[in-house]
């Protein structure tokens, strides 16, 4: 094993294994999902000063921090939805520790969601896939790159009066990666659901079915496109809260270096 | 017929800012009822209540009888000028800077003769209007105002130092999304206003009325979310220097009572209502309370959109009328804090506004146009406490006559 560890450390060093970062910079003007007024809201990121090296702290800086679990490239937890309200372990405090650390396969739907801003990944794109790259391994991520973290502003949750419209999963995509025995489903957009998910039957798929199976979820994920579709590995733990629905974090990905 | 001002000329940047100056501030006790009447644009002296005497200046006993009952209550404002006469010299630093200045000694119908400030527009003789009105101590005077002023009479330079008036100042609206944004530019815009800046939070969450606020002339929208910190300062860095009246029409609303009420729902109503108002007033209040005698459009005012549940809960409302009321107290805290530099803060308290969180409400209701109606008429006027609507008005009356019977009325249970 720590043969292991130290080759990983070696490959790290030499350039032979990179980390890239997924994870978009916590900023008080990145969208947060927004949902009919009279329901609750998504706290957005706000930083208060408590003191710069001045009266309120000769020699320190330091701030506040004002978020929701889910503001910012975050992770879902099963409990974070009604279908997984029950599941054993299901808040980020109880997830076994190995859960975070894992394999990744990535599934790039850009041109679709380039041409189609309600673009789906379906069980044929999940097949096509898989004769290319042989079939989804069990205790995997899966994630749906869309390159939709380019988007910048109001391009970003894309609202119209009809609400927001971005990529996502259709039940039966996710159905068949459930089958597949996935650990989670990420993406680069808001949620992992589409988001047109509520006319879906069930509304919100990849919530209520993947939490439903006690999966976990990754959104607002960015720099996919530096990812290959197999081989790279997962670091995506959660902030300990107790009885947390999820968590703001740092996601990273191991994948091979280019080095020789 | 006054002069109309002219628009004013860019700053000189080699000249220093003229530091603001104050007419005398001191008053009596008595005295500062006149203040009071000035600041809802009221006119209204001392009454004996035993001898039916009207007096001024306002003093602890009657000047008939030397009865101490004596009630503040309207007054008749006609009056006929006796004698007029110019100022040309003062060793009061504030009239320094203003001269020549125009009194004289009018003959009030209600009774007594005063000395106060001319409208250029009356001479000797003529028949007059009084008004009181806050000078820039905050405390009330008298101005004998023309019967029918002139369409420019606002433009008087004795007018215009006791007045918000927006001809040719700059303005930040600081909410573009309120309901109230729109009418309220529109408004503006018709009452001379120069610029108007109008403050967009979220610009990534897209908004129905964008595209016809930024196709108005003279308006442009800049970044400005009141519940965040780095984002009030870099506006305020920015424009915090040329804003002479801010609007702050921000406002986070929600149904709910106490007890089923929702603590994250209230929690963001006294983010953006009362914390946005704090934040609002760290960043714009210093460079405005520097800049209130800065020439013709100098800083002048600081309006507060407020419900009317600041004064007294609705029951529906819990939360969110506790936000108000601790928006009120912040209001009431910078009006001490400007009051050096007399920037004058305006609050309007309103009635239910006809939008979609008070859509299951019966009228009547304040149509976003109406309150901004009243909005520019209260900084033509010069006013501090100002009532949008019957509901709003009603309470405000209610409020100052018994505070006490106001809220067991709201509390219900009476026939």
């Amino acid at each position: 094993m720590s043969d292991a560890i130290t080759g990983l450390a070696a490959a790290l060093a030499g350039g032979q294994a990179r980390i890239v970062d997924l994870t978009h910079t916590l900023d008080a003007d990145f969208p947060v999902i927004v949902l009919p007024p009279e329901f609750g809201q998504c706290a957005r990121f706000r930083m208060e000063e408590v003191s710069a090296y001045d009266h309120r702290g000769p020699a320190w800086k330091w701030h506040n921090l004002t978020l929701n679990e889910h503001t910012g490239t975050h992770f879902d937890a099963p409990i974070h939805w009604i279908s997984g309200k029950d599941v054993p372990a299901g808040a980020v405090d109880e997830i076994p520790v190995e859960a975070f650390v894992g394999p990744v396969v990535v599934i790039d739907c850009s041109d679709g969601a380039a041409r189609d801003d309600d673009f789906e990944l379906t069980p044929d794109i999940i097949t096509a896939w898989e004769d290319q790259h042989g079939k989804i391994p069990s205790g995997v991520w899966v994630l749906m790159r869309s390159d939709w973290s380019r988007r910048r502003g109001a391009d970003y949750l894309n609202m119209r009066e009809d609400g927001p419209h971005s990529p996502g999963p259709t039940p039966a995509a996710i159905s068949l990666l459930l089958e597949r025995g996935i650990r989670g489903f990420g993406t680069e957009t808001v949620g992992t659901d589409a988001g047109q998910g509520m006319h879906y039957d069930p509304p919100y798929p990849a919530h209520y079915l993947l939490h439903g199976a006690g999966k976990y979820g990754l959104q607002c994920l960015c720099n996919l496109d530096q990812l290959p579709p197999t081989g790279a590995m997962l670091i995506a733990p959660p902030l300990k809260i107790k009885g947390g629905t999820g968590s703001p974090l740092r996601v990273l990905a191991l994948i091979t270096g280019d080095i020789e | 017929m006054t002069n109309p001002l002219p628009v004013p000329a860019p700053k000189d940047p080699q000249k220093r800012t003229v530091v603001p100056t104050l007419p005398p501030v001191k008053r009596s006790r008595a005295a500062l009822g006149l203040g009071i009447a000035a600041a809802r644009g009221q006119f209204a002296l001392q009454h004996c209540v035993d001898c039916g005497a009207v007096q001024y200046p306002p003093r602890d006993a009657c000047c008939k009888c030397l009865s101490v009952a004596l009630e503040w209550r309207l007054t008749d404002p006609a009056a006929q000028v006796l004698a007029q006469t110019t100022i040309r010299v003062s060793p009061d630093p504030y009239f320094r800077e203003r001269l020549p200045w125009r009194m004289g000694s009018v003959q009030l119908a209600a009774g007594p003769v005063v000395v106060c400030h001319l409208h250029g527009e009356v001479a000797r003789g003529d028949g007059v209007r009084m008004a009181l009105k806050l000078d820039k101590a905050g405390q009330g005077v008298m101005v004998a105002l023309p019967l029918k002023g002139s369409e420019t009479m606002q433009d008087d330079p004795t007018l215009r130092a006791m007045s918000c008036d927006p001809k040719h100042r700059r303005v930040l609206i600081t909410d573009a999304r309120s309901p109230l944004a729109q009418p309220l530019a529109e408004a503006l815009q018709r009452a001379g206003a120069t610029a108007i800046f109008l403050g967009e939070a979220e610009s990534w969450r897209r908004w129905e009325g964008r595209e016809a606020l930024a196709a108005m002339e003279n308006v442009v929208l800049m970044p400005l979310d009141v519940t965040d910190t780095a984002s009030v300062a870099r506006l305020a860095a920015e424009i915090g220097g040329k804003v002479d009246i801010l609007i702050n029409t921000a406002q986070f609303i929600r149904p709910g009572g106490v007890v089923a009420g929702d603590t994250v729902f209230a929690r963001d109503g006294l983010e953006t209502n009362v914390l946005g108002l704090m934040r609002l007033a760290q960043g714009f209040g210093p460079a405005m309370c520097a800049r209130t005698a800065d020439g013709a459009n100098a800083a002048v005012a600081w309006v507060n959109i407020l419900s009317v549940q600041a004064l007294a809960p609705d029951m529906g409302f819990g939360g969110f009328a506790a936000s108000q009321a601790a928006a009120r107290s912040v209001a009431q805290t910078m009006r001490g804090e400007f009051s050096a530099s007399g920037l004058r803060v305006m609050n309007v308290y309103t009635g239910p506004v006809d939008d979609a969180w008070h859509q299951p409400l019966p009228p009547p209701k304040v149509s976003p146009k109406a309150l901004a109606r009243t909005v520019i008429d209260g900084l033509v006027d010069g006013l501090e406490e100002v009532a949008c609507g019957d509901i709003a008005t009603d309470a405000l009356d209610r409020w100052l006559s018994d505070p006490a019977l106001l809220e067991r009325e709201t509390r219900g249970g009476h026939s």
